[in-house]
């Protein structure tokens, strides 16, 4: 199968559902001139013009405003809110608004409204640029939260979303851009929300990641086969809806489990995946959950302070070695 | 003034008039029944806005669509909200407008164009923007009106809106019901300007003020407006003065009045102000009006009766709904 970037996936993704259905268009800073500040975007402009690669001012409530209100009168817009970060400029359309517009009105609303979100750190971005805000949604009924981590699952989740009735906060990690991966050039290539995904298999501990954790969780993994530990990793591309069968299954077989992700460790995605794994897997597992994540501290500046607070490669080998150093 | 009624249909004038009273009435009865217990939650009444309301919406196609606020009762009538569904929402039944989910703060009927009323101040407004998007973008005559209150222009919500709007010139109309009170705290001590239109200056398109305790210049403000959004000229901020007579809430012990004011609005009481040009026209009479006004009294009857009589929702039901699509149920 033919590789293309994580970027280059998802821009196939929006180009192919934009040919697909004239309702589909994209809005957001910087998305057409520019190509979008992280490319994904690039060349859009061209082939569908200034009305469906829409530059907006820098106004995040008016962009996901917009986007709702748009969608409630049978558009399927795709939103860009360039760093996570900036979601909370737009906080109050998005949880009071989007989320809720179906459910208030009694199930009437149909709301296809996707926003694309970067997280992560990109290296020296500092506090306000480099965050992973994926869990602070968790907690809002009524918006589904998809991370993908791999070039395929980044294209057919998008197509997903963007084919769906439901609101999706749909976050692209900004290290993942430049990774390459197999990519089905099926136009009608989807991957549905709800299935995780076994990307490696194993049978001695599970290894969750989440976004961007889970290529560091894989060379981890291969670190850890050299002393003969066999590591299970398991994406499960939809934080809301999990897929807890999945993780179950799999923690039955490895009664072992580290869930990594690059948000803050405090409630993070983990504290969830964790909390549903005790409450129903508890009586597979030979020792604590453990969770990797950033410290809990906001990002900082220089990369030495950075490098530190983030979590790496060598913190889930150390979290899948205390297993056997108990 | 004569001449001013003359080029309006008696029917139309009937129909201004009987939707003023409905939906004074309409406040006057959910107020009672809250008090009777009959409704649960919050109400934000609008007395003393029925002329904005209702020349506002007046002035809309059935296919037009508005946004609405927490003091939205009057919005929705005017845009032909069903009062029973209304009632029955307002006492959290399932036969109300949202199964009983929503309450008087999110009533929507999207068949009627109404996109909800909205417990965020703001809140609204841009999604009245992306409507107004989405009929550009769809080459439609459609427009989008929010309804929004003074408090509502210093929210960031507004500006964002009016801007993006502005900018790409959305047929839509910033409908501002300037009561002089964002909640408990004087418009005074809120903005720096009085005049709330000027506001439109900024964002590039006319901001107007128009007395809004009167039905007909409301309507022909509004009319105007959507002319202009029609034509593809873009957004106007509408500012209508006004002054609501009962609490920022039912409840609301309203030390914040000041001397003299209530007394010197309730002279121009925008109800009986418009029953009495009816009157002085002498295109109605005392009569007719009587008919109307028992005529609105019937339908609340019916509608309180109604709601009275709607049964609770299932506890179960407010597992639905949440999202379109449930992954096999992943997603509780």
């Amino acid at each position: 199968m033919r590789e293309l970037t994580y970027s280059e996936a998802i821009r196939e993704a929006l180009v192919e559902e934009m040919r697909r259905d004239a309702n589909v268009f994209l809005m957001g800073e910087d998305v057409g001139t520019f190509g979008g500040v992280w490319g994904v975007s690039h060349g859009m402009l061209d082939e569908f013009g200034p009305e469906r690669v829409r530059d907006t001012p820098i106004s995040e409530i008016a962009i996901v405003g917009a986007g709702l209100g748009a969608a409630m009168m049978g558009m399927r817009p795709v939103v860009e809110i360039m760093f996570g970060d900036f979601l909370m400029c737009a906080g109050d359309q998005i949880v009071n608004q989007v989320a809720k517009a179906r459910f208030m009105s009694g199930g009437k609303a149909d709301v296809p409204l996707t926003i694309r979100v970067t997280s992560g750190a990109p290296g020296s971005a500092a506090a306000q640029h480099s965050q992973s805000p994926e869990s602070w949604f968790m907690n809002i009924p009524g918006i589904k939260i998809v991370a993908p981590a791999l070039p395929a699952d980044a294209k057919g989740l998008l197509k997903t979303a963007i084919r769906g009735e439901d609101p999706v906060l749909f976050f692209e990690h900004k290290m993942l851009y430049a990774e390459k991966g197999p990519v089905p050039d099926d136009a009608d290539f989807t991957v549905p929300f709800g299935v995780a995904s076994v990307v490696r298999e194993g049978v001695d501990v599970t290894v969750v990641g989440v976004g961007n954790m889970v290529l560091k969780a894989l060379k981890a993994a291969a670190q850890l086969a050299e002393q003969g530990i066999r590591v299970e990793v398991i994406d499960p591309r939809t934080l809301v809806p999990l897929d807890k069968e999945t993780l179950i299954r799999s923690v039955q077989k490895t009664s072992r489990v580290v869930i990594a992700h690059e948000a803050h460790l405090r409630s993070g995605p983990a504290a969830e995946i964790a909390a549903v794994l005790a409450e129903e897997a508890i009586e597979y597992l030979d020792g604590p959950i453990v969770r990797v994540g950033a410290k809990n501290v906001p990002l900082p500046y220089s990369p030495i302070l950075e490098q530190f607070v983030l979590p790496d490669v060598s913190d889930i080998v150390a979290a899948v070695a205390s297993f056997w150093k108990r | 003034m004569i001449d001013e009624l003359r080029q309006y249909s008696q029917e139309f004038l009937a129909s201004l008039y009987r939707r003023m009273v409905l939906v004074r009435e309409f406040e006057l009865r959910a107020i009672e029944e809250r008090r009777g217990g009959l409704i649960p939650g919050f109400i934000h009444s609008c007395v003393g806005q029925e002329a904005s309301a209702v020349g506002a919406t007046a002035a809309l196609r059935e296919d037009d669509v508005i946004t609405s606020t927490h003091r939205g009762h009057g919005h929705l009538l005017g845009k032909g909200g069903a009062p029973q569904y209304m009632m029955a929402e307002l006492a959290a039944r399932s036969s109300g407008y949202c199964l009983g989910r929503g309450g008087s703060l999110h009533i929507s009927d999207f068949d009627l164009g109404i996109l909800g009323a909205n417990g965020i101040v703001g809140g609204g407004i841009p999604i009245a923007v992306g409507a107004a998007l989405a009929f550009q973008m769809q080459h439609s005559s459609r427009v989008a009106l929010a309804f929004f209150g003074d408090g509502a222009v210093n929210e960031g919500a507004f500006h964002e809106a009016a801007n993006l709007a502005g900018l790409w010139a959305l047929p839509v109309i910033l409908f501002c019901e300037n009561n002089l009170y964002g909640e408990g705290t004087p418009q005074d001590r809120q903005a720096p300007i009085a005049d709330l239109a000027k506001r439109a200056e900024s964002y590039g398109f006319p901001g107007v003020i128009v007395d809004g305790n009167d039905v007909l210049a409301v309507y022909a403000t509004v009319k105007a407006a959507v002319s202009r959004a029609r034509a593809g000229e873009g957004p106007t901020l509408v500012e209508a003065k006004t002054y609501r007579f009962r609490g920022h809430y039912e409840g609301d012990p309203q030390v914040y009045r000041k001397p003299g004011e209530m007394e010197s609005w309730r002279q121009r009481d925008p109800v009986p102000a418009f029953r009495q040009r009816l009157l002085t026209s002498g295109r109605f009479d005392e009569a007719a009006l009587k008919v109307l006004e028992q005529g609105v009294q019937a339908e609340l009857d019916e509608a309180v009766a109604f709601a009275a009589a709607a049964p609770y929702p299932e506890v179960g039901e407010a597992l639905s709904g949440v999202y379109g699509e449930t992954h096999g149920g992943l997603v509780f």
